[in-house]
């Protein structure tokens, strides 16, 4: 049995997505900006797709959504931009994000940084959250940015927007949210949000990689992200992602549709399974449920390093995630778990299991399973749990 | 970059077969128990490396002889990923049948290169080869255990890149022998910081006493300081036969060692605008900055100050004239 269980990594695509965008490949495959009858034939449902797209974030139409290639660019653009506009022009000299942002807005702060503006990266607490009050410390009038995202990745933490988004309002400084892990999890309307930048991504709620999107408020416009013919308004030049499009589209009408169904049965098999996954003896949750997308659990085994669960479940045909240092390129540990800062020996334990209206029941039993059989070979062979004789003096509690 | 920098793919692509099949069956994962271990007649040794909070340790059992000093049975225990515990695991086989003295000898490399499937493709990809120090080092501390000694010991020189095992004394002779000043430069030429990249710098897996960009600084100032001493041999020029340029970084170093620091805690500063031979006198124009500009003392105390030092330092027929 093959289990996908890292839904906050990719989605598979949702078939429906795929046979909407099918006849833009080989029939309809004109570039809309042409004046010919092979471009007027994408128009209308690229326009149904936009007009999708617009609804599932309840953007009013004065409101830009521009499509990009993918979230990574879209954070790039709205920081870059601010940087381009605000800060090398001496107008402002300070952003503000969370230390637990995707890397391409990290990246890009510290870039920015760089260039000599300064920049504060907010902490979590405990819970894996970000207290609003710790913004009203740090903000100032000279404050381009704020860019905290609406959920976390790693931890499902979903953060407290609303208020942030409302001290932003106090001071004047345009509000952006990563909300790739939002869209299709939680409810998402950029207007009782008011927020000013939003940027999402299609692959993460079962729609084709390479197509993001970057929302952008009426009034706070944007330094064009491509220069060139100037398509998208003139904020993104380059030849339309027609199939793109109208599969972000039909993904967001499916997302929007299955909302529910994810805040509400999706939530309660992640429950359960969450349930069971505790019943194992030293397992650790950080982030309260109710504070969480609904499909997400994070959780830490004792004594079992994440790259070596991984291992075991990949070899039972289970895809999960961590964020241990030992799984990544550079050896770098996922900072959420660093961050939370509770407890230092579970920081390389962690494993993500990411739910998505894909998921079955069948399939959680049987990772249940092979969990609990992993955790048993796993611990067997970890000097976390291993014998020691009498009046030995454990060396493993300090640093090496 | 290039072709191979650009699509990435899993480090478990790059685990060799030997390294997977002792991730999926560790042949001496166990303990050795006290009784175990006396009725062989030998001592027990359980030494601990690592901690859970850095991402691997690992804990070490051998029955050793003690009349031979020969490691009769060797187990482990470990926390850590795969690479971590095919590398104990291998470690702790590589100590079987030896003696403790032998036994400290076996390096990480020597790990490494066991795990291989084929002598020259590494059975780990670069970034890993780290989980096999952490197996050298508890060797290292089950040996001072049994000797009663300082782990130190053993190490015969300072390593700065554990991973690639390159010594301090080697690094320092290759930079200099080679004028090194890039950490690309050092990695090419001794594979020091090839692998998990602690050395390189502050802020990587582990922390080092010293890092690859220390020993770069280091021998930067070296330079620098000879270039100093060079140019400095210049200054037994008499100050009134330099050359303008001369002169006036001449009169910069004294400010910069002697002023400039007060001007600066007080909210100012100095230019220096010209300097001109009047008869007898060199004069030197400055221009005070910030809030020296507005300052009563600028024009008494401070211009003593000022005038005193380079006539001290420089020549006594200097004037210093605010403009």
């Amino acid at each position: 049995m093959r289990v996908y269980l890292d839904n906050n990594a990719t989605t598979i695509v949702d078939p429906h997505v795929f046979a909407e965008m099918e006849p833009y490949f080989v029939q309809k495959y004109g570039n809309p900006n042409s004046l010919h009858s092979f471009a007027s034939e994408t128009h209308p449902a690229l326009k149904t797709a936009m007009e999708k797209i617009y609804a599932g974030i309840h953007a009013p139409k004065e409101d830009s959504v521009v499509i990009t290639s993918c979230a990574t660019e879209s954070n790039n653009w709205v920081l870059k931009s601010i940087y381009f506009e605000q800060i090398l022009t001496g107008k402002k000299n300070h952003i503000v994000v969370s230390e637990v942002e995707h890397p391409s807005v990290i990246a890009t702060a510290r870039w920015i940084e760089s260039m000599g503006c300064k920049v504060t990266y907010l902490p979590i607490n405990h819970e894996g959250l970000i207290e609003p009050e710790k913004l009203r410390e740090v903000i100032t009038d000279k404050t381009a940015l704020v860019s905290i995202m609406w959920a976390n990745n790693e931890t499902g933490a979903i953060f407290p927007v609303y208020e942030i988004g409302e001290i932003c309002r106090e001071f004047d400084v345009p509000f952006h949210t990563d909300a790739v892990q939002a869209i299709g999890k939680i409810p998402v309307d950029v207007q009782a949000l008011n927020v000013d930048y939003m940027t999402f991504s299609a692959h993460k709620f079962h729609g084709p990689k390479g197509v993001g999107a970057l929302y952008i408020k009426k009034g706070r416009e944007l330094t064009p992200c491509f220069h060139g013919g100037s398509q998208m308004g003139g904020y993104r030049s380059g030849t339309l992602n027609v199939p793109g499009i109208v599969g972000m589209g039909k993904a967001m009408e499916a997302a929007v549709d299955a909302l529910d169904f994810e805040m509400h049965d999706i939530r309660e098999m992640r429950d359960d399974f969450e349930d069971e996954l505790l019943k194992i003896e030293d397992t650790f949750v950080v982030t309260p449920r109710e504070k969480r997308t609904p499909n997400t659990t994070l959780i830490s085994f004792r004594g079992i390093e994440g790259e070596a669960m991984l291992w075991d479940l990949n070899r039972a045909g289970i895809a999960a995630s961590t964020g241990s240092a030992c799984a990544s390129e550079d050896l770098e540990a996922n900072s959420v778990m660093e961050a939370i800062g509770a407890a230092e020996d579970l920081a390389h334990t962690a494993i993500r299991f990411s739910l998505s209206r894909y998921t079955t029941e069948e399939e959680l039993e049987y990772t249940l399973e092979v969990v609990k059989k992993a955790v048993e070979r796993l611990r067997g062979i970890s000097s976390s749990y291993a014998y020691a004789p009498e009046g030995h003096e454990s060396g493993l509690d300090a640093h090496h | 970059m290039g072709f191979d920098s650009l699509i990435g793919g899993t480090i478990w692509d790059e685990y060799s077969q030997k390294v997977q099949d002792l991730m999926n069956n560790p042949k001496n994962m166990g303990e050795i128990t006290q009784e175990e271990a006396e009725a062989m007649g030998t001592k027990l040794i359980v030494a601990d490396f690592g901690a859970e909070s850095c991402g691997d340790a690992v804990r070490l059992y051998w029955a050793v002889d003690p009349k031979t000093d020969i490691i009769k049975e060797s187990k482990f225990k470990s926390f850590g990923c795969g690479t971590a515990i095919a590398s104990s695991d291998t470690m702790a086989e590589l100590c079987k049948g030896k003696t403790v003295d032998e036994a400290v000898k076996i390096t990480n490399i020597d790990v490494e290169k066991a795990m291989r499937d084929e002598p020259d493709t590494p059975a780990v990809p670069p970034q890993k080869m780290h989980c096999s120090v952490m197996a050298y080092d508890v060797i290292k501390k089950a040996a001072a255990q049994y000797k009663g000694v300082d782990m130190e010991s053993f190490e015969e020189e300072v390593i700065v890149c554990e991973c690639a095992r390159v010594s301090l004394s080697t690094l320092r002779e290759v930079i200099r022998l080679n004028d090194l000043t890039t950490v690309e430069q050092i990695t090419d030429y001794t594979k020091a910081g090839a692998f998990c990249k602690s050395c390189i710098r502050p802020g990587g897996h582990e922390e080092k006493d010293i890092y690859l960009v220390d020993l770069l600084e280091e021998y930067e100032k070296e330079k620098m300081a000879k270039a100093a001493d060079a140019s400095s041999a210049g200054a037994d020029v008499p100050f009134k036969d330099m050359t303008i340029v001369q002169k006036i970084k001449a009169v910069d170093k004294v400010i910069d060692d002697n002023i400039r620091q007060m001007l600066i805690m007080d909210g100012g500063d100095m230019e220096i605008l010209d300097i001109k031979e009047n008869g007898e006198n060199i004069d030197i124009y400055i221009r005070y900055l910030g809030a020296c500009s507005g300052c009563a003392s600028s024009s008494t105390g401070t211009l003593f100050a000022i005038e005193n030092i380079l006539k001290e330092k420089l020549d006594p027929n200097i004037r210093v004239l605010p403009i």
